[in-house]
């Protein structure tokens, strides 16, 4: 799968990303390099394999519904880059 | 002192030789005049402070292991109250409000912790020039690169600036850059060692674990930081095997296998020889070689290379300039805040990644990408599991070539990739893997990775203890160590 300078700006904004104009390009083909070594996998016919999804096979842990964390709300604001009032601050999203 | 293992440095302490703060500071300055750039932070104050209260508690009678022996920990590790970067500039003011388990755990077996080491940005790269903090330097020749992602911690333990250091393994990140160093470094089980705390980089993959340059050392560290931690929902709750008292068993009849396909002609000639004196001075204690087949490992790199920047795209898509971390200058909306915080805060290796998993995870993509690697992932799982009914451990090298130059592979992320050819597949599988120095190319150091099977930490701590008890490898020093 080759990708181009396309699919390199419709990835970056999936991922909200802003990416350098003059390094589109060479994402594109570092992207295609990366890829082409993905697809060495289509040598192997996997379609009677399951997929793993965890490397010794657990399953998720279940505790009580209790409660276990304490309100550390302003310790936790003190590193955000703005709070006014307890809340995170953004720029304006609803006119 | 600072060419001390653990054990020396206890019976010191116990002997009332120096105190730990003495070491410490001697330490510190010994870290403050390197020009490796092996640290991010150093805390001396608080590291003093500690190293006082372990004294204190020295003189009132405790002596445990750990108490007092300095040491650093990645900065990958979250540390309450001191900068945690991550190698970012997106975390570059980040100051965590809670600790890792690890480093809760250390603290509270009496280590002293000196700082914060170095590495690739969030744990991507097999080099350390992805920090946002500049490069490491390998101590053994400083135009060489130490290896990565904990590059800083497997430098600074080689350079003798801290007997013991943490790192994160996730491709490769402990054993490459401890063979790189010439020194030793064990990933354990996926699960065996807490993650919570270590900053998310591919969740499935992710296991903290310890340079030092014995086995031994890596033991005693290694014994207080496994364990179930109930905070991390993928820690296994399963007893810790004693580390330590099995390292003296003898290797007699241990069955340990040789992997056809890891031993091939494209193995450069003087690893290939330093690996069979190895073997033949395993075979002298007694071990029993075999060859074995791993049919699927030529997969591994471009199954990983999906696996991992798809969990990467996921995991820091929780950095969004809004909660903490790096945020841009005057956002004229929420998408230009988005875009730019990421885009400004994240460097290229990162951002490749991101773009990598994205598509990856994206839709009509998934099956032929990120599906298929986790189905080619229970094949190399299965080449382990028929391979461990037949031996115990499974030895090869560490990495195709010693140390690379600075800048040699930079333009070019296949070739870089292609480097963690022989320590991606542990990881994919989740089993534990140890690198021993075991020689020497030019004179830079060359390692052996030994792969055993899941919760066998103890198994090649064991193999790697008694194979430095013969051999001296791992008592070699760069020059610039006086």
């Amino acid at each position: 799968m080759a990708v181009d300078a396309k699919v390199v700006a419709e990835v970056a904004h999936l991922a909200r990303l802003q990416i350098d104009e003059k390094l589109v390009e060479e994402y594109a083909s570092e992207m295609t390099k990366v890829l082409a070594l993905a697809e060495t996998m289509d040598d192997i016919d996997t379609s009677n394999v399951e997929p793993m999804a965890h490397p010794t096979h657990a399953v998720q842990r279940l505790r009580d519904d209790q409660v276990t964390e304490s309100n550390r709300r302003e310790q936790f604001q003190a590193i955000a880059p703005a709070v006014e009032g307890g809340h995170y601050l953004v720029p304006q999203v609803i006119e | 002192m600072h060419k001390q293992t653990i054990a020396g440095i206890r019976q010191s302490l116990t002997s009332g030789e120096y105190t730990s703060a003495e070491l410490c500071q001697y330490l510190l300055d010994r870290i403050n005049t390197s020009q490796i750039n092996a640290f991010i932070d150093v805390n001396p104050e608080q590291a003093l402070q500690a190293a006082a209260e372990a004294d204190r508690i020295r003189a009132s009678g405790s002596d445990s292991p750990l108490l007092g022996i300095p040491m650093a920990h990645k900065d990958i590790f979250c540390t309450n109250g001191i900068r945690t970067s991550c190698g970012s500039r997106m975390l570059e003011n980040f100051i965590p409000p809670y600790d890792a388990t690890v480093v809760e755990k250390l603290a509270a077996a009496g280590m002293v912790c000196l700082g914060k080491t170095n590495m690739d940005e969030f744990a991507m790269g097999s080099s350390n020039e992805n920090s946002f903090f500049g490069p490491v330097s390998n101590p053994w020749d400083t135009t060489r690169v130490p290896g990565g992602s904990s590059g800083g911690s497997a430098a600074a333990v080689a350079a003798r600036l801290v007997p013991v250091t943490t790192g994160t393994d996730t491709g490769g990140s402990i054993r490459q850059p401890a063979a790189f160093c010439g020194i030793t470094g064990i990933k354990p089980t996926y699960g065996r060692v807490s993650r919570y705390g270590m900053i998310a980089f591919a969740s499935s993959l992710d296991q903290g674990g310890v340079f030092a340059t014995t086995a031994e050392d890596c033991a005693l560290v290694l014994q207080e930081m496994a364990g179930f931690d109930e905070r991390d929902s993928t820690s296994i709750d399963r007893e810790v095997d004693n580390y330590c008292e099995g390292l003296n068993q003898s290797l007699k009849g241990l069955k340990v296998g040789l992997p056809r396909q890891y031993f091939s002609s494209d193995l450069a000639a003087p690893i290939a020889e330093s690996l069979q004196q190895a073997i033949a001075e395993l075979e002298t204690l007694g071990a029993e070689f075999k060859e074995i087949e791993l049919k699927n490992q030529h997969l591994s790199v471009p199954a990983y290379y999906v696996v991992a920047p798809a969990e990467c795209s996921s995991n820091l898509s929780r950095f969004d300039g809004v909660r903490y971390g790096y945020r841009c200058e005057n956002p004229v909306d929420l998408e230009d805040l988005y875009k730019r915080s990421r885009g400004e805060g994240f460097g290229r290796e990162v951002k490749r990644r991101i773009l990598i998993g994205t598509y990856a995870l994206s839709a009509g993509y998934y099956d032929a990408y990120y599906l298929k690697a986790q189905k080619i992932r229970n094949l190399i799982s299965q080449d382990f599991s028929n391979a461990f009914s037949e031996v115990d451990v499974i030895l090869g090298p560490t990495t195709p070539t010693p140390a690379f130059s600075l800048g040699e592979k930079s333009d070019d992320p296949v070739a870089m990739y292609l480097n963690d050819i022989f320590t991606i597949p542990a990881n994919l599988a989740g089993l534990p893997g140890i690198s021993v120095p075991c020689g020497q190319v030019d004179n830079l150091p060359i390692g052996m990775q030994l792969v055993g099977n899941y919760f066998k930490e103890a198994q090649l701590l064991n193999m790697a203890h008694q194979f430095q008890q013969a051999t001296d490898w791992h008592t070699k020093m760069p020059e610039s160590v006086v």
